[in-house]
């Protein structure tokens, strides 16, 4: 216990010490050179850290990955396409392939089509900052907490006892038999979701709020007098202005929503065919001691991401262009 | 057009004065924030239940008297599951690896906003890639590398594997906001003879406290919460470095029966992440939008 104190100290205060001496040094060995070179080798001491930090722990590995997953079980024969065989074969990474695709869909839509109703709901009243602050809070915590949080809302006991668990009590209110919400496939993915849901939709709304903002009160109005109802000022100026953003959370929740493992790993471990691509490549590397197979399910990861890396590259050129 | 002449307040006074049709809008925003808090309210109420409370009866039950409330969830999480320990850790994995992705990230956004060097832009184009790559494909290569240099299970692995996945969003917001700030400045400063060290340090660090806070904030609450990072290079080997997020989902399969527990485990974990979303929100918005809408 001591002993990590010590450590976190040095480390608290050693960091910065070790990253501003770097800076301080370097300039003071620059400071002998020409002027000219001075402007050349600069940069570079600025970036080098990051640099660093980029190829060995982002670049490298990716790549490194790329060749892992054409060899076999540790890495020592190539063995082709053969992980990538069995992955479009097996039937239990074709199961999380098809739950991946399911939380992209029904993820991203709940999320930003939810985030925006919110955002326009909320602009009109005077307790606008509470209400957000409400859908907001669940981003701040773990999936980890949010799982346990949603495993008591769909806990469930047997018909005739009392039901313990919020869904299931309201059900029960209603007249409606109890459901094992976590343990019935294939509905039990979409209750997974809904808890991604839960926490991603003040994401949506606090973006798409801001881009709501952003929008000319004179321009909505001159409509409203004109005579539009507020539903043609949604359809026609208030939604054509928000695409972009809408776009860019889309793209946001994708990516999530592909990556998502915790609460797949927190909830069910996999079980009751909720498996998604990312916790099957944790299976397959640790469950399974996999590594060539665990790297195929990385790389087809990326792959389906890398589209998104496109746009965004494309995306922040015609921002630099407009700059 | 002819709204524009209009006086606002008119303008204002037209919309909020049909309050009689207003009413489906307020209860709608109320169901919404009422769904939205009964699943964290439904588990923060169980977690001062008795055991068998909660197991026999739903938390909406605890209203009615007899109360019957107690704190031996938390009691028995914090000594007894080693939540406490793990609560430390979680301290001590998150700080460190913010403060290094900060000023790691500090030294490069500021040499792509005010320094000019061959491949800038091809560089930075590459960061901006990086943004989306998928940590899981990094995953088998880094645990390797940490293995054969011996930190694998330590404090370290996660430090330096935390500040390389946060980089490319670090560097990505604070060059946005650092290239944004008035040049004028920093050229006074180069003919009054100041180095570029000392512009970066009395200058663009100071005038860029606003968005080091949110980058702050966001790395924050991104470690704190983070599970996957933590359960693969921390792993199994050195259990008493594991983090809150690894202990308790771990809990949720070896408590078995005992979920009573998990209510308290689960509140353990966000007591920190809720205080500071909640001093700091303004902050955590502007990362979020920062970082968003304006690319």
């Amino acid at each position: 216990m001591d002993q990590r104190l010590i450590t976190a100290a040095i480390v608290v205060f050693g960091v910065p010490a070790v990253l501003v001496g770097y800076i301080w040094l370097t300039e003071r060995i620059l400071r002998i050179m020409p002027e000219q070179r001075q402007g050349r080798i600069r940069p570079w001491i600025w970036i080098a850290p990051a640099l660093l930090f980029l190829v060995v722990f982002l670049v490298y590995p990716t790549l490194n990955t790329l060749v892992l997953s054409f060899q076999d079980r540790a890495g020592t024969a190539f063995v082709g396409l053969a992980n990538y065989e069995y992955f479009f074969t097996s039937s239990s990474t074709l199961i999380s392939l098809r739950n991946s695709v399911l939380w992209v869909i029904f993820m991203t839509v709940g999320v930003v089509g939810l985030g925006l109703i919110i955002a326009i709901l909320v602009d009109r009243v005077r307790y606008e900052p509470i209400a957000k602050s409400v859908i907001f809070v669940p981003l701040a915590i773990s999936f980890v907490a949010a799982s346990i949080i949603w495993t008591f809302m769909y806990q469930f006991r047997a018909p005739g006892t009392t039901q313990t668990g919020t869904l299931n009590a309201v059900l029960e209110l209603v007249g409606v038999a109890p459901s094992a919400f976590i343990q019935t496939a294939p509905l039990n993915n979409f209750f997974l979701i809904i808890v991604g849901i839960w926490m991603w939709t003040g994401f949506a709304m606090v973006i798409l709020s801001a881009g709501l903002k952003g929008i000319s009160t004179e321009l909505l109005e001159a409509a409203r007098v004109d005579g539009a109802n507020e539903w043609q000022v949604f359809r026609g100026i208030i939604f054509p202005l928000l695409l972009p953003t809408v776009f860019v959370v889309g793209t946001t929740i994708v990516i999530t929503a592909l990556k998502s493992f915790d609460i797949v790993y927190t909830m069910t471990s996999g079980n009751f065919e909720t498996d998604v691509i990312a916790h099957r490549m944790y299976q397959e590397m640790f469950i399974n001691g996999h590594f060539g197979r665990a790297s195929a399910v990385a790389i087809v990861l990326l792959v389906a991401i890398i589209p998104f890396m496109v746009l965004n590259i494309k995306r922040f050129r015609e921002q630099e262009a407009i700059r | 057009m002819t709204a524009a002449v209009k006086p606002a307040s008119a303008v204002a006074s037209k919309t909020r004065g049909r309050l009689g049709t207003r009413w489906p809008l307020h209860v709608t925003i109320i169901v919404l924030m009422v769904i939205w808090l009964v699943p964290t309210v439904g588990l923060f109420v169980n977690s001062f239940r008795p055991a068998a409370d909660v197991a026999g009866s739903g938390w909406w039950t605890a209203f009615i008297p007899p109360w019957d409330f107690t704190l031996s969830n938390y009691e028995h999480v914090l000594a007894r599951q080693g939540l406490d320990q793990a609560f430390i850790n979680s301290l001590f994995i998150t700080i460190p690896a913010t403060v290094m992705t900060v000023l790691v990230a500090a030294f490069a956004a500021y040499a792509f906003a005010w320094m000019n060097f061959p491949f800038k832009n091809v560089l930075f184009v590459i960061v901006v890639g990086l943004l989306v790559v998928p940590l899981q494909s990094t995953l088998i290569p880094v645990l390797r590398l940490f293995a054969s240099t011996g930190i694998a299970g330590t404090f370290l692995a996660v430090w330096l594997a935390h500040t390389g996945y946060g980089l490319p969003f670090a560097i990505y917001l604070l060059r946005n906001y650092m290239g944004g700030l008035p040049r004028e400045v920093f050229e006074s400063a180069a003919i009054d003879g100041a180095s570029p060290a000392t512009a970066f340090f009395r200058l663009a660090l100071p005038m860029s406290v606003p968005v080091l806070a949110s980058l702050a904030i966001f790395q924050f609450l991104f470690i704190w919460n983070d599970l996957l990072v933590a359960l693969i290079y921390i792993g199994a080997t050195s259990s008493e470095n594991l983090p809150l997020t690894v202990v308790v989902a771990n809990l949720v399969n070896s408590l078995g029966g005992e979920t009573h527990f998990l209510t308290a485990a689960a509140f353990l974990t966000m007591a920190l992440p809720l205080v500071v979303f909640l001093a700091l929100q303004r902050y955590f918005v502007r990362g979020i939008t920062g970082g968003a809408v304006k690319g």
